[in-house]
């Protein structure tokens, strides 16, 4: 600003440099603890996905536990999967199987086989679960006999809330002898 | 301590402490002192003075917009069917997102304010005479471009309010005279208000008009530099006589303490009264009484006043003429007087129309107060956006779920057969409704167009292609299996 240049300047702080590099300390100090109070929600905003869990698959009903009370066989059950991904929701059915209760607890079994994911039928007349495919034998509490399987067959987790008998569908990975989730 | 080659400029620049070192070198290589000395000393007539601060904050307050706003883009689909899902979903389920939307939202508002008082504050000021011409006409394109972002801003999250709100608003383009129908056509994407018409004002909010604001906000800053600050009114506008001061240190301490308390009101409003987001759109609803941001019910009270023939004298001329008044005013009041109480037509002019505009608003509350259908509907409004607001997130139903549910409503065999794909576990290789995974083909498209007897035989008698990929004849029975080829028939 050439004009301004000519003007006589007001020399009350600028000239002490030491005021200057003080009050640029403060200033700056304050701008860095203003900025991070502003970026401490924006952090949260964006890491929402890994603070809570935006994809999952909730809790489906299998039916009151009354009805699995005299079950004397493994029965088969579809089941509505209800599959959250943010603001989207997938749902499908899947078949589960409900065992009969021992000493009052129900377990419940995916019918997917662990050698190569068959759906396993239970063979009534043999008492045993038999997978189609490459005939892999399983108790019926779903413990391994015999066949190509590496493991049992897989109990999937389940609750009861007020008398409804819940599951939690999961794939697991087939060929591995320990049991592992798929995400 | 410093290698041979760099010792000869160390040396001629005997600095003791080590962080001027640092500087120093950095310096060298970037021109930071120059630079810094470019935008902090900047000489200001008569010194320092809290009437400066609005331009510093408006820009500060565009950067705040700007983050807020990337932000929520993470989280937000521009879609007629996802937009209000998704805006819901950042208010009621991500953390902070309801705090985010509202600081972008009270931002917004906070802007009108900032900007009509930097206005407000130039004029009266005199600012822009001495060859401030340009100056202020930049000035005014940023004004029109903020409100074209605040207009475009308001129709995101697609509830009744922001629907019906721009519904009136493109209406409104139609009055101009010759292109008035292809216009409204063109920002709405179509004769009705659609998911085009959220592309389009997203791209419009998001890209356009945000690029062309940073080039005029980069034009108004450098022409104010080039013209200099102008100072109070007493000053010459031309030739500066009063003792100066730096912009740094007071002014800028001055400017960071008011946008300091600035982010702090609109934290606490965020905070404390969050932005609230009405029922998704409903362009069905005949009752709903749209009512726009208050900022523009001053021009919705203006429109009432012109019906009929006279509308386009109302909606179109007298703002044209009004918005070129103000575009001119350096043209037009070209004395270098500054002093307001020796310009009385010029200021008188001004304060007139800010009072016509403050009276127009506060007119359009009052109408609504006094009329009893229009009260009790906005309350009616009120009482429904708080419902919605109270109601827990509800996720959107994916379309492979939608379609499989369509096919069931078709279909009872289909339904039936998409049973026995799930009791089967088919599910289990080749997807949920037939997409395909690793294990499995994708059954939908080609496969599932193949005729019904193919398909049957090919379940019961694999190829040894698909027996080698583990695919095991299909054991249901003969009724079973009809339900089991119609669903496949059915998967798109």
């Amino acid at each position: 600003m050439s004009e301004a240049g000519d003007a006589p300047t007001i020399s009350r702080e600028e000239d002490s440099v030491s005021r200057r590099s003080f009050l640029g300390v403060l200033l700056g100090f304050g701008t860095v603890v203003m900025g991070a109070a502003l970026a401490v929600p924006l952090i949260r905003f964006a890491l929402h996905p890994l603070l809570t869990k935006t994809t999952e698959i909730g809790w489906s009903d299998v039916g009151k536990i009354d009805e699995f009370a005299s079950l004397t066989a493994p029965t088969k059950r579809l089941i509505k999967v209800e599959q959250r991904d943010a603001w989207r929701k997938i749902i499908s059915e899947k078949a589960i199987y409900v065992l009969p209760p021992k000493s009052g607890t129900l377990r419940i079994l995916s019918p997917i086989c662990p050698h190569l994911g068959c759906s396993i039928p239970w063979n009534e007349t043999k008492q045993e679960f038999i997978c189609p495919c490459h005939v892999a034998v399983f108790a019926k509490d779903g413990a391994l006999i015999s066949g190509p399987a590496r493991r049992s067959m897989d109990e999937l987790n389940s609750k009861v809330e007020d008398g409804m008998l819940k599951v939690r569908y999961q794939y697991f990975r087939q060929l591995i002898p320990q049991k592992e989730a798929l995400s | 301590m410093a290698e041979p080659h760099q010792s000869e400029e160390e040396a001629s620049h005997p600095y003791s402490n080590r962080w001027q070192r640092l500087y120093h070198w950095f310096d060298r290589r970037t021109g930071i002192g120059s630079l810094l000395h470019e935008a902090l000393d900047e000489p200001i007539p008569g010194g320092a003075r809290w009437a400066y601060v609005f331009g510093s904050v408006l820009l500060f307050l565009f950067i705040s917009q700007t983050i807020t706003g990337i932000f929520l883009a993470l989280y937000y689909v521009p879609s007629a069917d996802r937009a209000h899902t998704t805006v819901a979903y950042i208010v009621k389920e991500v953390t902070g997102g309801s705090f985010l939307r509202s600081l972008h939202a009270y931002g917004s508002s906070a802007m009108v304010i900032v900007l009509l008082l930097h206005l407000t504050q130039t004029y009266l000021y005199g600012a822009y005479k001495g060859r401030r011409e340009l100056l202020w006409i930049s000035g005014c394109v940023l004004l029109g471009l903020m409100l074209a972002m605040a207009f475009t801003g308001y129709l995101l999250p697609w509830d009744q309010k922001a629907y019906f709100a721009t519904t009136v608003g493109t209406n409104m383009a139609s009055d101009v005279p010759l292109i008035g129908g292809w216009l409204k056509r063109f920002m709405r994407g179509g004769n009705e208000m659609g998911t085009l018409t959220v592309s389009r004002f997203f791209v419009a909010h998001v890209f356009l008009i945000p690029a062309v604001l940073i080039a005029f906000i980069a034009t108004h800053v450098y022409l104010f530099r080039k013209a200099g600050a102008a100072g109070p009114p007493s000053e010459d506008p031309v030739k500066p006589r009063l003792p100066t001061q730096r912009f740094y240190p007071r002014q800028v301490v001055i400017d960071t303490i008011v946008a300091l308390l600035l982010i702090l009101i609109l934290g606490a409003l965020a905070h404390f009264s969050p932005t609230e987001l009405g029922p998704k759109a409903d362009p069905a609803d005949t009752q709903f009484v749209p009512r726009p941001e208050w900022y523009y019910l001053p021009i919705f009270q203006w429109l009432k006043y012109w019906r009929g023939p006279f509308a386009i004298i109302g909606i179109i001329v007298i703002p044209t003429i009004t918005a070129g008044l103000l575009v001119l005013v350096p043209f037009i009041d070209r004395r270098l007087e500054r002093r307001p109480w020796r310009r009385p037509i010029a200021v008188g002019i001004f304060l007139l129309i800010l009072a016509g505009f403050i009276g127009m608003g506060l007119m359009s509350v009052r109408d609504d107060q006094r009329d009893p259908s229009i009260a009790k509907q906005v309350a009616k409004q009120r009482e429904e956006t708080e419902q919605f607001m109270r109601e827990p997130f509800e996720p959107e139903p994916a379309l492979s779920t939608l379609a499989a549910a369509n096919v069931a409503l078709a279909d009872p065999l289909a339904a039936a057969g998409k049973k026995v794909y799930e009791s089967e576990s088919c599910d289990a290789c080749h997807g949920e409704n037939g997409i395909g995974t690793n294990a499995g083909p994708k059954l939908a498209g080609a496969t599932a167009q193949k005729p019904a007897d193919e398909l049957s035989k090919l379940l019961r008698h694999p190829t040894p292609k698909m027996l080698a990929g583990e695919m095991k004849p299909v054991d249901v029975s003969d009724e079973d299996l009809k339900a089991l080829v119609a669903y496949i028939k059915n998967l798109k």
